[in-house]
């Protein structure tokens, strides 16, 4: 649905490539751009505008680097610009005070602060072996004290006994009570999804606040807010002094500029995001996650972990040091095949690496799918195991029976066998080298490349590999975004090479 | 289908088909000095005051600006009976006091803090002065912030530039113009949920994400259905959330509505099945369904939704005769995402927006009203019982535009 801010802005700025220095006329025209970008991904606009003139200020006369464009060069300096915004360094709930630690739920109705605060009690009580206490205070939503006496239920978490017709400040004093009584640590207070505007429940709120002196206020604040957002954070802020954000239902394809949004007002980070319905979905918050989601930039981070999650290790380490050696046989080929159809197929995979918009397009176009990755496991698997480990016996014949047994064609086994010479070509040239160390960390050690990689690959080293070079208009810029492996360390990808120009 | 090409044929002319590349009329530089400067000098600052008024969402600071206006411009009769309206007090007691009022002032009530905040800008940035290239810029600024997405803004201020470039405009012609532009889009799709006497049951599929109001909205419509006699069974299929089943059977006693229950953690899809059997046993007028709030990525998800509808089926092939999709008026661009994709899983045949009481705006409606032509049934605009509304175009486009009647 969104073009990522990169394309959009390589269009704008590819006829400038090759210059020096960032003019104020190209930023200008950039930052435009990056403006819309933003207020599409619902960043509030006193907060877009702030920003834009934020990156303007360093833009203008920074040095485009060599083998970047200057586009690449404004995202760069757009997403450095972002994670500072949002907060570099990661805010864990605080426990340190005198137990019971009294923690205030507080948002909008319906922006899930019940569920947020079942999920926190486990957290605090499985993670920091804390004894947790729930109570609910809202006496307004039907069944809400139910609902969390439930979840507390499911996640074996203590929860104040329901007691009708008692105030919500009531309860909260009864709360703390019994948290002493009961020798727990943490009491968790939610209380009732409130409008700011509406005064009476405005005072109440502070009333409660009054009494439960809590230790961590948090705002639980719905990841698919609009430009609202600026409002909403302000007004909980200004009556309540919040200590922090979590961000609810970041598992939704929203872009999330609520996050840099209700950051920017207040001041407070963001401690943790909800990530689904499950009493686990949830997790600390990472800026450059959200920073490439604002941009529409992926996720490459992500793919690195579902990566990491779902390849065998073992086997992916093994792969490695044959590919080293330059003994990468079509065996491997198949492993890598099938580790990509796990981790998503085609389009998953594409989806989250940043940057490959312009490609995708002609991948698209030349209906390259995952069905493709099927026919080429189909195309290995109808080869004897000695073909396998020596594809230069593969002659016409047997090429003939390959295609007959996979129900494909000579040409087909063809482009499979040709990709593989490139790909055991391009490892070998690799080899040992900084391609191997891609590799392993992305799909063995399923660790975050480190920065040392980031800028590993030369656009030069990109165009050596198939189908990467060609369409994708010189290679990504160093250390963009942090965390992102170089693509062409993500040896599945190889895939591709055909895909553009299918007679 | 008469209707729908009518409303084509508006957004056609409005959202300007082709034509939205066109640039707007190039500036005719050459306007009097001295209107140049003093407008110069205005929006030296009102940029700023506008980004102040919404950031703060002050209220205090709103009647003082009303009545300065007043004092520059000429006297408008709207502003004063707006800020008339505005002090009282948003109160948690409404539904009870509610019901006496009517629905307009209510409605208006609802609304009265979001338009206010709007026309401050409007009024901020537009004290009779030319309509040129920075002022149309405020004015798309002022419709972004109201969620009505960049280029829906962006569309809007060309179709003002086009009749009004460079022309002295007055604070209270924009927001009629504006008004009239935004009810243009949202008319047509202004239509009520027509219950079908003859069908027993009338089947209503409620559907949308987490925490957009399913529940409350069905309480809201159950008692509405009541109030006018008919007989309502509602199903409470959203078997995932925890109490959720129980949310669901207090508003059944509220509102003396059956409610048609399993336990938590249930096939929803069965679920769904038992409701209509019973009632069509019961002989029920209206049979409305809750769902589990549902992320419209969560393919899973999605296919379960599909999955109700397909057993519905297997009772009465035209059901469900409603799929009502219950919108966060606090969401941003997101709610066309979840317009398109629900529509497409499961044929969603009108929108409701809820939580209009607070200061978002909603304005992504314009945007959805502009792309898929759905009818909007309802807006929610409080807690209560009573705070289901039908949608009415006008007064919503006069609300948001700081327009009384």
């Amino acid at each position: 649905m969104f073009e990522s801010l990169q394309d959009r802005l390589s269009g704008i700025l590819d006829k400038l490539t090759g210059r020096g220095a960032l003019s104020q006329d190209d930023v200008a025209a950039a930052l435009r751009e990056v403006r819309r970008a933003l207020l599409e991904a619902d960043v509030a606009l006193p907060v877009v505008r702030e920003f834009t003139e934020k990156v303007r200020e360093r833009a203008v006369g920074a040095d485009v680097v060599k083998s970047v464009t200057p586009g690449q060069m404004v995202v760069k300096i757009v997403h450095d610009t972002l994670v500072e915004t949002l907060g570099s360094e990661s805010a864990a709930i605080d426990l340190n005070a005198p137990p019971p630690v009294p923690i205030m739920m507080v948002g909008l109705q319906g922006s899930g602060k019940t569920t947020t605060t079942a999920k926190i009690a486990k957290r605090l009580s499985e993670r920091q072996k804390r004894r947790v206490l729930m109570a609910s205070l809202d006496t307004r939503r039907p069944a809400a004290q139910e609902q969390l006496k439930v979840l507390g239920e499911q996640a074996g978490i203590d929860t104040l006994p329901i007691v009708a017709g008692q105030t919500p400040v009531q309860i909260a004093n009864r709360a703390l009570q019994a948290a002493r009584f009961g020798g727990h640590d943490v009491v968790l207070l939610d209380t009732a999804g409130r409008q700011f505007v509406d005064e009476a429940l405005m005072s109440e709120m502070a009333e409660i606040a009054d009494a439960a002196k809590p230790h961590e206020t948090l705002l639980v604040a719905d990841a698919l807010t609009g430009q609202d957002a600026v409002n909403l954070a302000q007004s909980f802020d200004a009556r309540l002094a919040l200590s922090g954000i979590v961000l609810t239902r970041m598992d939704g394809d929203a872009r999330g500029g609520a996050a840099l949004s209700m950051r920017a007002v207040t001041g407070k980070p963001i401690k943790l995001v909800g990530t689904g319905e499950g009493m686990d979905a949830l997790e600390e918050f990472h800026p450059e996650r959200v920073a490439g989601r604002i941009l529409g930039m992926g996720d490459i981070v992500s793919l690195v972990e579902r990566a990491s999650e779902t390849i065998d290790q073992e086997k992916a380490e093994a792969i490695a040091a044959k590919m080293r050696k330059g003994a990468f046989d079509l065996d491997d080929l198949a492993e890598q095949l099938q580790q990509m159809g796990r981790i998503g197929g085609m389009s998953g995979v594409l989806g989250m690496i940043p940057g490959i918009g312009k490609m995708k397009k002609q991948i698209e176009a030349a209906n390259l799918d995952d069905s493709l990755i099927k026919r080429q496991t189909a195309i290995i698997s109808s080869m004897t195991r000695t073909e396998r480990r020596k594809p230069e016996l593969i002659k016409a014949s047997r090429k003939k029976r390959i295609a007959a047994g996979s129900g494909t064609r000579v040409e087909e086994v063809n482009r499979l066998l040709k990709m593989h010479r490139q790909m055991a070509d391009m490892m070998k040239q690799l080899g040992g080298k900084k391609g191997m160390k891609g590799l392993g960390a992305l799909m063995g050690k399923g660790g975050m490349p480190g920065p040392d990689q980031l800028g590993g690959l030369s656009p030069q080293d990109l165009k050596g590999l198939p189908g990467m070079g060609g369409g994708g208009g010189g290679g990504l810029p160093p250390g963009l975004p942090p965390g992102l492996g170089n693509p062409g360390s993500f040896p599945g990808l190889p895939g591709l090479p055909k895909g553009g120009k299918k007679k | 289908m008469s209707e729908i090409d009518k409303a084509k044929k508006l957004f056609g002319k409005w959202f300007g088909g082709g034509k939205a590349e066109e640039a707007a009329p190039p500036p005719p530089q050459a306007a009097p000095a001295e209107a140049d400067e003093s407008a110069s000098e205005d929006s030296g600052d009102h940029a700023q005051t506008a980004s102040a008024l919404t950031a703060d969402g002050d209220e205090c600071v709103t009647p003082a600006q009303g009545t300065a206006l007043q004092g520059t411009s000429s006297p408008d009769p709207a502003a004063t009976q707006a800020s008339a309206v505005e002090p009282i007090p948003a109160d948690g007691a409404a539904p009870e006091t509610g019901r006496g009022r009517g629905w307009f002032q209510r409605l208006k009530q609802g609304l009265t803090r979001s338009s206010n905040a709007l026309t401050e800008n409007l009024t901020g940035l537009l004290r009779k002065r030319r309509l040129d290239e920075d002022t149309l810029q405020d004015l798309e600024d002022v419709l972004i912030q109201a969620d009505l997405g960049v280029e829906t803004a962006m569309r809007i201020t060309e179709a003002l530039a086009e009749s009004r470039y460079d022309k002295e405009i007055s604070p209270d012609e924009v927001r009629e113009v504006l008004a009239r532009e935004v009810e243009q889009v949202l008319a047509p799709v202004a239509r009520p949920l027509a219950i079908d006497g003859g069908r027993k049951p009338h089947v209503i599929l409620v559907v949308g994400v987490n925490g957009s109001g399913k529940t409350t909205t069905i309480g809201k419509l159950a008692a509405r259905y009541r109030d006018e006699g008919r007989r309502v069974v509602l199903g409470a299929g959203d078997t995932f959330r925890a109490a959720a089943i129980e949310q669901l059977k207090v508003w059944g006693e509220r509102t003396g509505a059956e409610v048609v229950a399993r336990d938590q953690g249930a096939d929803a899809s069965g679920l769904a099945y038992d409701a209509l059997a019973r009632a069509r046993q019961a002989d029920a007028d209206v049979l409305i369904l809750d769902t589990a709030g549902r992320l419209q990525n969560k393919a899973n998800l999605m296919a379960e939704l599909e999955k109700i509808v397909r057993v519905l089926r297997k009772q009465d092939e035209t059901a469900p005769h409603d799929v009502l999709l219950v919108l966060d008026a606090t969401t941003g661009q997101n709610a066309m995402q979840q317009v398109e994709v629900f529509r497409q899983v499961c044929g969603v045949t009108g929108l409701a927006m809820t939580k209009l009481d607070g200061t978002a705006r909603g304005g992504i409606l314009v945007a959805i009203a502009a792309k898929h032509q759905l009818p909007v049934h309802f807006i929610g605009v409080g807690e209560g019982v009573d705070d289901l509304q039908p949608f009415a175009a006008d007064e919503f486009a006069r609300a948001i535009a700081g327009r009384t009647a």
